[in-house]
């Protein structure tokens, strides 16, 4: 029922609502349990696993069966769902719906730094803030509990003055700081914002919650914590019952009796201590004793003590106050139990607890600890204050309070976590099947568990388990507070970094011409490489065999930009180059190139590439397109961790370097007119050799004679800026001779054809360069890193696996690449011991046959043996071959 | 489901055992079963220093495959699955097996490649897999994304029908509460500072509630293994990293299976109650914090929404760290140490919910026997000296 | 998010950086002359305490420069 006047709602801005399809009213500033309150709405979704009537039992984020679903998202709670016209909500028991988001919200990320940061925009939040900003030090003000607009300083002490005023103070209303993490790391979420913010100090003011009392039948609709109560009737105006019963074991509840009184409803007080104080209006009647249990058909009508009955439709319940310690507590701050409640005692990073927080409940002794926090802030980070004259505040006689842990009655509807449905029956029922720790029981009866984060059931829950075990909460110690500590959407997590923005995307200068020449991609590594050119009609077979075709027989050519590229240089280039990579290169005169290969500390193969002798002391490393960044890593390690006294550096030029390959018989007529100032015979520019030069649209290029396929065969190496430009004067110059584009599946066939293998396709981390059968690239004069590992027992064995060739009986047939090999002889019932695994598998245009790359145990000596490769609903005989298949003599890279 | 009545005792330590297990993860309190049920030796105690089954026991995933590469991994998990397909019973313990099928997704085509190696290798181990095209994953989990428009296109995946998921606390219960019943005493509490050695032999630990005799004694506790073979001077190849995961609240049933994703670095179920289940990457550096760098959350939940974007609007509502022992090649140790009586079970990394049964029979019979049986020969301290490593980063499945 | 300090630019972000694991683990000065025992220490044996750890981080996000520091691996806090 709504009053007649007060709270802070605007009533001069109605708003309609649709709950569980019925329409209703309420007002700017309700929250949805509010309004719902407003229109007698107290009643939500029946519970989890009971199916038992609940209600409204909160006014905030320790509500615990007011869930809703609004729109797309699930599990809301009613208690911070801000109303807004049209907002349509359903009611939810315990399990929300996924549903694809139509709406795709957009969240986004924030990170800042902050001097002091203050969580909880409550008094002493406040306080806390201002006196720290008072002397200049950037202080950022986290409003926890509001679930929107501004920070309200309804109620504020005198002589607190607002906080928005400050320079140097940033509030952020609304806002739930959920995540406290290492060197004063915390996660705030503020509407669709995931602010990060790393502070030098944190103030925590976030306050504490209410507790129940566990008693019989204490879910009923009707029955909620006394300061919710209040809450909806000071801050929203409505009165959740006329006819109200009051149990509490402390103070702090009279204060809802009053707010009860005035508004008109008739209340009777249950005080757990056996003298309570004189604290309620004239009139009021305050019984000592117990509520034992309640009645109604759903919703409530009376409530029993020992010896009474009274009617009534609301029960107001206060079993104390728990501080909400959950971000001190995930500070990795250690917790006390002071006979009411855990509260914080050593922090373990750089952080002050006030307040209610900090288990301080009267105003005065609250707003004294927050002002000197804040002066010590301030001082701590440079930006001293000092102390502000104390606000003039009422300091109260407290009668002590008398915790209750459980009320005698039947315990299977004794409840203990109301979202979870678990009652004292199944705690006795865990404790009696011998668990003593309260994280077996909170386990084995899921309480604590829900998205209300066990804040109106973890306290209570270890007074029951203290109680069967004859101990004090505080010996049982409670349950690990992990972030977050409110529920925050999957969404605000991931922020921006999703679709497109995922993953960056990598694409060489020549991209664009790719994609207007119908280019199908691969992903490799971060990079969009062109896969084949498929013409009009073409399937991927029939475009690769083409492809393939023109470089074994005219001229191709293909980006190569996306290789790895790094300059080293110093006078020490050379022997660095010599301690990294398996073979030689001190020696490699200026103007060469040497193909490289490079070994981890275990031997096994990781990275090859070509590098050229720019100069006595500068080098040009090429490596595989998705080793680069690895590589670069790995050199700059080694050279600043192992043997900083060689002067050597590594810059990375992968992307200010295009490469175009340029391949074929024809490719040498092709780059004589793409480079007429070049000398391209044999002679003058032999294989293995570089030239600086001119393209003929003006273009400086660095051409090399490098080939990845056997044929005769060219890389044009120009600045990144002038990719495209280069890409298309030898497209143009090429056209006489039909140059054909080709994309990674053409390289990887045509060096296949030549048995070389790629790094992490014929290789998978267990492979050495012998394995590989390069026992010609590891040097036995020098040492290099990985060297010492190939001697060892096992990877020195002659039978290991080796890269081999395969060809399959059926010259038709092909392998699919990842099929496991087995003897002809081998038995197909499991286990049946495999021999190896086809790595690489291709049709040959040039072979016109099919024929394969795979690693077999034994494999060099075991030549012209049939293998067999299971495949379920057929076997694919092979035959095991030198991994050569084409111009083995190496005849035509000259041309 | 009901749980039964009785549990557990909470015994006292007595001054000596033929076996004591420190550790009483899932994996110690498997071997304490198996050492009764299998070899009759009941004279055991497993000390853990908290509550029992509450490292990384009760912090993982919960996720059950064997879809392993090499030989020697396929034949341990798969002697593990085999074992969970008839532990409910063996426990008498409904510990919500559930055997609703691990997909691992492909996304490049290095990863189909690996994909078909590891299933065609699986099958010839006798272990049921099969490869599916996108189409086909869609049909297994309607709600991954498979169109061909996202930055990492799913261009097929594996299939292992019989892997799944099953309640891990209960698993660990349910072991416990059979060893309590053969008599193994489970000591919670208890926490091992040393051990008592005679030349080059143990004969016992050092505990902070006295000192414990055992003729063997068995190393169970993960991320903590190296710490207490350190106080013998052993040297094991282990890196303690944290390891996050995080659930969301209860949702009705959208996800019908397990789905994981090494590319786009993502694995995910639903459990029984409804909320998902989700691991995060390891954190790079060394840990014994139990709890982890929140960057690695935001990216596990970004690469989430890639391939599920029907979770956007779900919450998470707890995340936590556990401590996982990784070795260089990412498979365990299981056997010997220098030290005589010594055994070690570790370096388990992020798999080892998964083994627990199939651990628990090889270590029993490893402490049995003081030899190892068949299939955890290979796991040696050795092959870090040999070569002979038993390599699963050269595998395709993320090793969860 | 730990909170690194790299000695040349300061405090930064823990996603600036990649672990480096032990710190002082020097490459042998003659690896062949090791045995395979010897080697495989170096190759694959690192300490791994609870405490203090001396420990490499690389700047990679930043100066690319490796540096060595002290971090307590229950607390996460850096000790140099």
């Amino acid at each position: 029922m709504r009053l007649p006047e007060g709270g802070e709602i605007d009533r001069t801005k109605p708003l309609t609502f649709t709950l569980d399809g019925v329409e209703y009213s309420g007002f700017e500033g309700d929250t949805l349990a509010s309004a719902m309150i407003a229109n007698g709405v107290l009643q939500v979704a029946p519970s989890l696993y009971r199916h038992r009537p609940r209600g409204i039992f909160s006014a905030g984020i320790e509500e615990p069966n007011a869930l809703v679903q609004v729109g797309p998202e699930p599990s809301l709670q009613a208690t911070t769902v801000r109303l807004t016209d049209g907002l349509v909500a359903r009611t939810l028991s315990g399990v929300g719906r996924l549903t694809p988001d139509s709406g795709q919200r957009r969240y986004d990320k924030r990170y800042t730094h902050t001097d002091v940061l203050v969580i909880g925009a409550g008094p002493a939040g406040r306080m806390a803030a201002t006196t720290a900003a008072a002397g200049g030090a950037r202080v950022m003000l986290v409003g926890l509990s509001y679930p929107s607009g501004n920070v309200r300083f309804r109620g504020s002490p005198q002589g607190i003055p607002p906080a928005d005023g400050a320079a140097e103070l940033r509030v952020l209303s609304g806002a739930r700081a959920f995540g406290y993490y290492d060197s004063n790391y915390v996660l705030v979420a503020h509407q669709q914002t995931l602010w990060h913010v790393r502070a030098r100090r944190v103030i925590l003011a976030t306050g504490a919650h209410e507790q129940p009392i566990v008693f019989e039948n204490n879910d009923r609709p009707g029955i909620m914590l006394a300061g919710a109560v209040r809450k909806y009737i000071t801050n929203y105006a409505v009165l959740p019952g006329r006819k109200a019963v009051v149990f509490t074991t402390n103070d702090s509840a009279y204060a809802t009796v009053a707010a009860l009184v005035q508004s008109g409803a008739e209340v009777t007080v249950v005080d757990s201590r056996p003298n309570p104080p004189d604290l309620a209006p004239q009139g009021v009647e305050v019984i000592s004793g117990l509520i034992t249990n309640t009645d109604g058909p759903e919703r409530l009508t009376a409530v029993s003590t020992q010896d009474r009955r009274i009617e009534c439709d609301l029960l107001a319940v206060s079993g104390g106050w728990q501080p909400a310690v959950h971000l001190f507590s995930q500070s990795r701050g250690t917790l006390r139990w002071n006979g009411q409640a855990f509260v914080p005692d050593t922090p373990a990073q750089a952080n002050h607890v006030v307040g209610a927080a900090n288990g301080t409940f009267d105003t005065r002794a609250a707003l004294i600890e927050a002002t000197e926090a804040g002066v010590e802030a301030a001082a701590a980070v440079g930006y001293p204050v000092p102390p502000p004259p104390l606000p003039a505040v009422r300091e109260r006689e407290i009668t002590p309070a008398s915790p209750v842990w459980l009320v005698p009655g039947d315990p299977r509807n004794q409840f203990v976590d109301l979202q979870r449905d678990a009652t004292v029956a199944d705690i006795r029922r865990a404790v009696g099947a011998g668990m003593r720790s309260p994280e077996h029981v909170k386990r084995y009866t899921t309480i604590g568990t829900g998205t209300d984060q066990g804040r109106t059931s973890n306290v209570p829950a270890l007074g029951v388990i203290a109680a069967e075990l004859g101990v004090t909460p505080g010996d049982l110690g409670t349950t690990t507070f992990r972030a977050p500590s409110v529920p925050v959407s999957f969404a605000l997590m991931a922020g921006r970094d999703r679709g497109k923005l995922h993953d960056p995307i990598r694409t060489t200068p020549i991209h664009s011409w790719h994609v207007a020449h119908g280019a199908e991609f691969e992903n490799v590594g971060h990079w969009k490489r062109p896969w084949f050119y498929p013409k009009p009609g073409e399937d991927m077979e029939t475009a690769v065999l083409r492809e393939c075709r023109a470089a074994r027989t005219g001229v191709a050519m293909q980006d190569a930009s996306t290789l790895g590229k790094i300059e080293v240089v110093g006078a020490d280039a050379g022997e660095f180059l010599n301690r990294m990579y398996t073979n030689g290169f001190k020696k490699l005169p200026v103007g060469s190139a040497r193909y490289g290969m490079m070994c981890k500390a275990d031997g096994m193969v990781f990275d090859d590439g070509v590098t050229m002798r720019l100069a006595d002391d500068r080098y040009y490393v090429t490596t595989t397109t998705g080793g680069a960044a690895n590589v670069l890593d790995w050199f700059e390690e080694w050279s600043q961790t192992e043997w900083p006294e060689l002067d050597v550096r590594f810059t990375s030029v992968t992307e200010q370097w295009s490469t175009i390959a340029v391949v074929g018989p024809q490719s040498r007529a092709v780059i004589g007119l793409v480079a007429p100032d070049l000398d391209v015979s044999n002679e003058a520019f032999p294989f293995m050799t570089f030239r600086e030069t001119t393209l003929v649209n003006g273009i400086p290029a660095r051409i090399a004679r490098i080939s990845f396929s056997g044929e005769l065969a060219y890389e044009v190496n120009v600045s990144g800026w002038y990719g495209l430009a280069a890409w298309n004067a030898i497209h143009d110059e090429g056209k006489p001779y039909d140059i054909t584009p080709y994309g990674t599946e053409t390289m990887h066939v045509l060096r296949a054809e030549k048995g070389f293998p790629i790094v992490g396709q014929d290789t998978d981390g267990t492979v050495t360069p012998h394995d590989l059968g390069m026992s010609w690239i590891v040097s036995r004069q020098k040492d290099f890193v990985g060297k010492r590992s190939l001697r060892r027992p096992d990877t020195a064995r002659p039978d290991r696996k080796h890269l081999v060739g395969l060809l399959p009986v059926d010259p038709a047939e092909l392998l699919p690449e990842g099929a496991q090999m087995v003897a002809s002889d081998a038995p197909l019932t499991p286990p049946v011991p495999m021999e190896g695994h086809v790595t690489s598998s291709y049709r040959s245009a040039v072979l016109e046959r099919t024929f394969a790359l795979a690693l077999i145990k034994n494999g060099r000596h075991r030549i012209g043996e049939t293998l067999l490769a299971p495949l379920g609903d057929r076997v694919i005989a092979a035959t095991v071959t030198e991994p050569v298949f084409y111009d083995k003599e190496g005849a035509r890279r000259d041309g | 489901m009901e749980h039964p009545d009785w549990l557990w005792r909470t015994p006292e330590p007595r001054r000596s055992y033929d076996v004591i297990i420190v550790g009483a993860g899932g994996h110690g309190l498997a071997t304490a079963y198996y050492l009764a049920r299998n070899h009759g030796i009941t004279n055991v105690a497993v000390l853990e220093k908290g509550w029992l089954a509450g490292g990384n026991m009760a912090r993982n995933t919960t996720i059950i495959r064997s879809n392993y590469l090499w030989d020697e991994s396929a034949a341990i998990y798969e002697h593990a699955l085999k074992l969970w397909e008839g532990l409910q019973e063996d426990l008498e313990y409904d510990f919500l097996f559930s055997q609703r099928g691990v997909l691992n997704l492909a996304h490049t085509l290095q990863d189909v490649r690996e994909g078909t190696r590891r299933v065609n290798a699986n099958r010839l181990n006798g272990i049921d897999g099969e490869w599916l095209t996108p189409d086909e994953v869609a049909k297994v989990c309607p709600i991954v994304d498979v169109s061909p428009d996202v930055r990492y296109p799913v261009l097929g995946g594996t299939w292992q029908p019989r892997a799944g998921i099953a309640k891990h606390d209960y698993v660990a219960w349910a072991f416990a509460r059979k060893a309590d019943r053969y008599g193994v005493d489970l000591i919670q509490g208890c926490e091992v500072t040393g051990f008592i050695t005679d030349g080059d032999r143990v004969t016992g630990v050092r505990t902070n509630r006295g000192p414990i005799h055992a003729g063997r004694i068995g190393l169970a506790a993960a991320g903590h293994t190296s710490v207490l073979a350190s106080t013998l001077g052993i040297r094991l190849p282990l890196q303690s990293h944290p390891l996050q995961a995080l659930v969301s609240e209860l949702l009705e049933p959208v996800h019908p299976t397990v789905v994981m994703s090494n590319h786009v670095h993502v694995y995910v179920s639903q459990a029984h109650k409804g909320e998902l289940v989700m691991g995060a990457g390891i954190d790079s550096y060394n840990s014994y914090g139990q709890r982890g760098s929140v960057h690695v959350i935001e990216q596990q939940m970004a690469a989430a929404l890639e391939l599920f974007p029907i979770f956007a609007n779900a919450h998470l509502i707890r995340t936590w760290g556990g401590i996982v022992d990784v070795t260089p090649d990412a498979s365990p140790i299981i056997g010997r140490t220098p030290v005589e009586n010594l055994f070690v079970n570790c370096g388990w990394g992020t798999g080892g919910f998964k083994a627990t049964p199939g651990v628990g029979w090889v270590f029993a019979h490893t402490l049995a026997h003081g030899e190892p049986h068949a299939l955890n020969e290979p796991f040696t301290l050795e092959r870090f000296t040999t070569g002979a490593l038993i390599d699963e980063h050269g595998a395709a499945a993320v090793a969860h | 998010m730990l909170l690194i300090s790299c000695p040349w630019c300061g405090e930064r972000e823990e996603t600036e950086f990649h672990y480096g694991g032990q710190a002082f683990v020097a490459y042998p000065a003659d690896p062949e002359s090791l045995s395979d025992e010897e080697w495989a220490q170096y190759v694959f044996f690192r300490d791994n305490p609870k405490g203090a750890f001396a420990e490499r981080w690389v700047h990679s996000a930043g100066c690319r420069r490796w540096f060595n520091t002290v971090r307590d691996t229950v607390t996460n806090e850096f000790q140099s």
